[in-house]
């Protein structure tokens, strides 16, 4: 008790020193604690992306292909999957539900999604966030839409609004398909995910986009003056027509390579139409979607199969899925979103009856005999993606680490450097009868104090931070950090950073202890 | 060692008749074969107000170290109260000093961030024992008590920084004294106050020594002051290591 006053009164008798270093250590573990809230938010948000859906299943390719794809609305879908393979799966008696979901074209530079009313009700987001409502409902009537919060609030959308969805992702102005006005008739209550940038339809609705577009692609395949617009109209190579048209297009606008392929096409039109629509698609891509000079990579941010496996496909129907793999090996793009066949949709989700049956469920899928498949488990594909991605959080923790032992530092230097002054009070309290280990303790309480303060203080910065800010960090990033109780890494930090500055203590300590002994009682002031 | 050395002499309970310092044969130096301190025989009686006169170099803190316990004599016996240091752990030596001494320093004598009365306080809150001795009384009392003795009642809440010198020397008495120790040990603490105030300080020191039954060992330089105690030892005849010049 006497050493705490005596240890207080000596800390607020240097009340700049003491507040300076107390700030330090505070900054340092402010630092330190809100990195790795941080860092587990991002983990955590990203993580809770998608829950509740046991299996993500989509054309054979990358697990993280299909992922993000999927989920994230990155990239391309390898390929498409036959609704009928989706039906034949909904039959297994692992499978509780499946839910389509296909990704389609979009809407002033938002995703469009055709799936069913049951979407909404089987995903899941974070612990067990589930999609609600803001306002209206589900979209049934294959001209309706719902439209995620991000969307409504960007584009200023309410229940009636028309919507003119654009074939694609990039908006280019003859690309719509005006022909098919849809009206918001649901808006989505904000969840962090993907989910609030985009617009949902019903698969019918999705097809439907699509139908009077072979009279479009024709018109404007024939005039030529269209060509931009029409070339990504007409890849969706419906229609035996739509192929042939295309030829010519190629053919003035490609190299010959393309142009072989079309021909390839052309004369296995009648085939690629009934079996595999996506056909015809390359030919017509190069000169559609991306600009010129980066054909593959780029924003319509397709990374395609390549244009000659996809005509092989065409060619001997079941061969195919396994040849199709050597992703971007022609220069020629591909869309195979814009392949809207008429049983064709993009992936389906899948929810078992027991969770544990997932993983015997991913193989049998995976081997699927039929159509080549990939099926993923999205919190082992999440969880893989953020080892690749999470390395930049290790730099974060090292900086945070530094941070730390520049804190600790100044708490020594302004520790020691006080010692100087204090001889005659260390002089003082041996000869009242304080022995080297009080003198001991009372440096090391300081320090401790110093330290204890330092976190204190540090935490409560973070916790004050978190509740100011995590309002407008949640609308600007979409980042969700919540106020929890400290995690067992949070308490390991402070421990190490209480553990270091008792030990840092340590040292002014013994010196004092040498001095006050050296110094004996002499009164050399 | 360190409770049983202590223990075998109850706080207060020094039989009567030892003397309060007994020195016999007693050698010291900081490094080998640099003797500071060689002394063969001083004996000092319980209740006596000692002037131990020495110039600098006579080895007058190196003695006072050694009566204080802070100092382990190279050789030799140093019985304070009848205890001999030299069979005593270093704990039990602080433990004994914060029973049975009380210090006071030239200058500097007090912890600048405490207010005087817990300055004065400081012994008995470090000694459990040194409180016993108060008789019952509240810290409050015994303070107030000790303080007007030394004429400093009236400064028991300020911050030391606003004493003068000569009240702070008061307060370093008052510490000394607090919880009646049975030596009091002054290392020149009148050097730093002019004549006039040197010798109110002595008049104060000396009554409240004899109230508290306490013997005095005074140390100084100054020979002016050597009338006024019971008795007088020259450093500088009982140190045979003495070199007047050579330094503290």
């Amino acid at each position: 008790m006497m050493l705490l006053r005596l240890a207080l009164a000596s800390l607020r008798s240097r009340l700049l020193t003491t507040s300076l270093t107390v700030a330090s250590i505070a900054l340092s573990v402010t630092l330190l604690v809100g990195i790795e809230n941080v860092r587990t938010g991002v983990r955590d948000s990203f993580a809770g992306t998608i829950r509740g859906v046991d299996l993500i299943v989509g054309a054979r390719g990358g697990t993280l292909n299909v992922l993000l794809s999927a989920v994230f609305g990155i990239g391309s879908p390898s390929g498409s999957v036959k609704l009928s393979t989706m039906e034949r799966w909904k039959a297994h008696p692992a499978v509780k539900w499946v839910v389509p979901y296909s990704l389609g074209d979009s809407h002033r530079g938002f995703r469009v999604v055709g799936t069913t009313p049951e979407f909404y009700e089987r995903y899941r987001f974070r612990k067990d966030g589930r999609i609600v409502f803001v306002s209206g409902r589900a979209a049934v009537a294959d001209t309706e839409v719902v439209i995620g919060s991000d969307v409504a609030e960007k584009l200023g959308y309410t229940i009636g609004t028309p919507v003119v969805v654009v074939h694609g992702l990039r908006d280019i102005g003859t690309s719509s398909h005006e022909a098919h006005p849809f009206h918001v008739v649901g808006i989505l209550g904000r969840t962090f995910t993907p989910i609030d940038r985009s617009v949902y339809v019903t698969l019918e609705g999705i097809e439907a986009m699509h139908e009077p577009e072979a009279a479009v692609a024709g018109i404007a395949g024939s005039s030529m003056a269209s060509a931009e617009g029409a070339g990504g109209r007409v890849s969706g190579g419906r229609g035996q027509g739509v192929t042939a048209l295309a030829a010519p297009l190629a053919a003035e606008k490609l190299r010959a390579k393309s142009a072989k392929a079309a021909a390839i096409v052309a004369a296995n039109k009648a085939r690629a139409a009934a079996m595999a629509p996506p056909a015809g698609t390359p030919m017509v891509m190069p000169g559609a979607e991306p600009p010129p000079g980066i054909p593959l990579v780029m924003p319509g941010a397709e990374p395609p199969p390549s244009a000659m496996p996809e005509v092989k496909r065409a060619a001997d129907e079941q061969k195919v899925a396994a040849v199709s793999e050597p992703l971007a090996a022609e220069p020629v793009a591909a869309e195979p979103e814009h392949d809207h066949g008429d049983d064709q949709i993009t992936a389906f989700f899948v929810g078992t009856k027991n969770r544990f049956e997932a993983l015997m469920l991913q193989r049998e899928m995976n081997t699927d005999l039929v159509e080549p498949l990939t099926a993923v488990i999205p919190g082992v594909a999440l969880g893989e993606l953020w080892q690749n991605i999470g390395s930049a959080e290790v730099g974060l923790r090292v900086i945070a680490i530094f941070a730390v032992a520049i804190g600790l530092t100044g708490m020594l230097v302004a520790l020691y450097s006080s010692l100087e002054a204090r001889r005659r009070e260390m002089a003082i309290l041996r000869a009242v009868g304080a022995g080297p280990r009080m003198i001991i303790s009372l440096l090391v309480l300081e320090s401790g104090l110093l330290a204890l303060l330092g976190c204190l203080i540090g935490v409560a910065a973070v916790y004050i931070g978190l509740f100011v800010a995590q309002g407008p960090i949640e609308q600007r990033f979409g980042l969700h950090l919540a106020l929890h109780p400290l995690r067992s890494t949070e308490w390991t930090y402070l421990a190490v950073v209480m553990g270091a500055g008792l030990v840092i203590g340590f040292v002014p300590a013994w010196k004092a202890y040498r001095t006050s002994l050296v110094d004996g009682l002499s009164p050399r002031a | 060692m360190s409770k049983g050395a202590t223990g075998a002499v109850p706080a207060g309970a020094v039989p009567e008749g030892t003397p309060a310092v007994e020195l016999s044969k007693v050698r010291f130096s900081y490094k080998t074969g640099r003797e500071v301190l060689a002394i063969d025989s001083l004996t000092i009686a319980r209740g006596e107000t000692v002037f131990l006169h020495g110039p600098s170099g006579s080895g007058k803190t190196t003695l006072l170290g050694l009566l204080a316990g802070v100092l382990q004599a190279t050789s030799g016996s140093v019985r304070v109260l009848g205890k001999d240091f030299s069979t005593m752990s270093g704990g039990a030596r602080d433990a004994f000093r914060a029973r049975h001494l009380g210090y006071v320093f030239q200058m500097f004598n007090l912890i600048p961030y405490l207010p005087v009365r817990e300055n004065i306080l400081l012994p008995v809150r470090l000694e459990p024992a040194r409180r016993e001795r108060l008789g019952g009384r509240s810290l409050d009392d015994a303070v107030r008590d000790i303080a007007s003795q030394l004429d400093i009642a009236q400064y028991l809440d300020s911050p030391i920084a606003e004493l003068s010198v000569g009240q702070q020397q008061r307060v370093a008495a008052a510490r000394a004294l607090m919880g009646s120790p049975e030596v009091v040990i002054a290392d020149e603490p009148t050097s730093a106050l002019d004549t006039d105030r040197r010798e109110q300080f002595l008049e104060l020191l000396f009554a409240s020594c004899a109230k508290a039954n306490a013997t005095l060992i005074f140390v100084s330089h100054d020979h002016t002051l050597m009338p006024l105690f019971s008795r007088t030892v020259e450093l500088m005849n009982i140190n045979h290591a003495a070199k007047v010049g050579a330094g503290a």
